[in-house]
């Protein structure tokens, strides 16, 4: 098909170009790329004013800075605490490594809503962590505090795997010649270590707050879902969809998809000039 | 070795490498957390689930609701997992072995579902497909039903898990070439023979990577599923969504036994994913 397609280059010996990429294109096509933009179809058919309306209401803008906030606040706990475990999982030897390894994706593979439940059996005020907050007045479950947990369990692994690798191909000669010239081990971290992992790290921070910015299962469970104070975005749509507000939904849901492909976008550029820089 | 040197070594060991106590103390405070945010959510599950004995657990599964919904778990995640291999290979097949403009946005395009929201993915099949959506008058008239049916969960199940096969191929079959294809051809195999006989054992562990994420991700979808899915039971109701059911009535033993089921599936996937990323080194690409 090359001479049909002259665009297309095909230098390859192999076959099948037209049989895959034909079939990779359609079903592309019909599963991701029209089903999405059905959203901003719909979107740009109720007129700039009833979107705003919808899309922009009270309810809204507190879900949407209910679920930026949680997702922010937990990717920076995500931040520091994935970075410790990648460093240890990286640079130390200790029994049972493989096992803690392995345990990191836990969140990965354990469906969202065992985690909601799960969380919410631990953190309500009479589960198992929760009885003993409760008596000094703090309280988790049903406040965003508890979103801010749920989205830390769920986000951990994004970080931790985008730093693993970074940490691991650093090699260990520029900081031993920074110590030989009198480096304090702190010195080496901020000024060696830290700048070469800091793109993974941004990354990951963003990964996991892209993620935890439309994270509904283990959520639902642990927020309380009180419109206005603890009430997610994800939530909002589904209930604006239960009672026929299908503007509303569509609305909030073309303002979450933006923020998404913005977020995504901006992990693209993140790489983009971390690759210029340090050619990887 | 002078003294000057030993202790210019000394520095050197100590910048580079944290003290014991040190060590020490951040494999402690990096284990806490894990075991702390990690392992205790996977105990409660456990053991919530045990809390009136082995008795109440097998009764609280065996029930026509949990089966149906056991089944029909395992019915979507048998249609969507295969469906995504096939597209999976083939997208890799093109992008790996060929060279053509506008390779990287195709990646990017793939990699699209990840970062939509669960609930998004499922509205988008609502609005599509639903009653007051495109399609919903013309498919009301020919008596198609995909929104609160079995169609509709398997759509956004394939949605969700859209990139998982591809991404862990694409890396593989970009670092393997295409060498081993081209000298098969060249002896005289088809171009399906080269892929049974060369293409397929070469990437089989890798494959085998992603149909585990895949399907881990197929059975526990909950989001995308619950707002396409309107949740009738014994008919369109999958474990997660039976979970939800059950919790929300406050049948608590019930919808954690459900939920241990679902555990027990990540703890194999872990597993497995462990073993084949030790025993063959396969490399994941892994970030979702």
């Amino acid at each position: 098909m090359a001479s049909t397609r002259p665009f297309l280059r095909r230098r390859s010996a192999v076959p099948g170009f037209s049989l895959t990429f034909g079939f990779t294109l359609a079903w592309l096509a019909l599963i991701v790329l029209i089903p999405i933009a059905t959203i901003f179809l719909k979107s740009a058919g109720m007129g700039w004013a009833e979107f705003v309306k919808v899309g922009f209401s009270d309810r809204a803008l507190a879900a949407y800075r209910l679920s930026f906030g949680t997702a922010a606040a937990a990717g920076a706990v995500n931040a520091v605490a994935g970075l410790l475990v990648a460093w240890v999982l990286v640079r130390y030897d200790f029994p049972g490594k493989r096992v803690i390894g392995a345990l990191v994706d836990l969140p990965f593979a354990l469906p969202t809503a065992v985690a909601g439940i799960a969380l919410t059996a631990l953190y309500a005020p009479s589960g198992w962590i929760g009885q003993f907050l409760d008596p000094l007045g703090i309280k988790v479950a049903f406040t965003p505090v508890g979103i801010v947990i749920a989205l830390v369990f769920i986000g951990l692994p994004f970080v931790v795997r985008s730093v693993e690798p970074v940490l691991a191909d650093l090699g260990k000669e520029v900081e031993e010649a920074a110590a030989t010239l009198g480096a304090t081990r702190p010195q080496v971290f901020g000024r060696i270590i830290f700048p070469a992992i800091a793109p993974a790290l941004l990354t990951g921070f963003a990964l996991a707050f892209a993620r935890g910015v439309g994270e509904y299962g283990s959520v639902i469970f642990i927020s309380g879902n009180m419109p206005g104070r603890t009430e997610i975005a994800p939530l909002l749509i589904v209930t604006q969809l239960e009672q026929y507000a299908y503007a509303g939904a569509t609305a909030i849901a073309t303002v979450m998809m933006v923020a998404a492909f913005a977020i995504l976008l901006a992990i693209n550029v993140i790489q983009a000039a971390s690759r210029a820089r340090y050619g990887a | 070795m002078s003294p000057a040197s030993r202790s210019a070594r000394r520095v050197a060991r100590l910048s580079t490498n944290e003290g014991p106590l040190a060590r020490g103390m951040l494999i402690g405070l990096a284990l806490a957390f894990l075991a702390f945010f990690l392992l205790l959510p996977l105990v409660a599950v456990f053991s919530e689930a045990l809390k009136e004995g082995w008795g109440m657990f097998v009764a609280a599964i065996d029930t026509p609701d949990a089966l149906s919904a056991i089944k029909l778990t395992l019915l979507i995640a048998a249609i969507s997992v295969p469906l995504n291999v096939v597209f999976g290979v083939a997208a890799s097949w093109a992008i790996t072995k060929f060279s053509f403009p506008g390779k990287s946005i195709l990646i990017t395009l793939i990699d699209l579902p990840l970062s939509v929201s669960p609930v998004v993915s499922g509205l988008i099949f609502v609005l599509l497909f639903g009653a007051h959506g495109y399609l919903g008058p013309w498919l009301a008239a020919n008596d198609v039903k995909i929104i609160f049916a079995v169609p509709g969960i398997v759509l956004a199940t394939v949605f969700i898990t859209f990139p998982f096969v591809a991404r862990e191929l694409i890396p593989l079959m970009m670092e393997q070439g295409r060498t081993d294809e081209e000298a098969a051809l060249s002896l005289g195999a088809s171009g399906w023979q080269t892929f049974w006989h060369v293409t397929l054992p070469n990437i089989r562990w890798g494959l085998l990577y992603g149909v585990l994420l895949c399907n881990a991700r197929a059975m526990g979808e909950f989001g995308a599923v619950s707002v396409v899915s309107g949740h009738i039971r014994g008919e369109t109701n999958t474990m997660p969504l039976h979970v939800e059911i059950l919790y929300n009535e406050y049948e608590f033993v019930g919808a954690f036994a459900v939920a241990s089921l679902l555990a027990c599936l990540a703890l194999v996937t872990l597993l497995a994913k462990t073993i084949l990323e030790w025993r063959f080194e396969v490399r994941g690409g892994n970030r979702h």
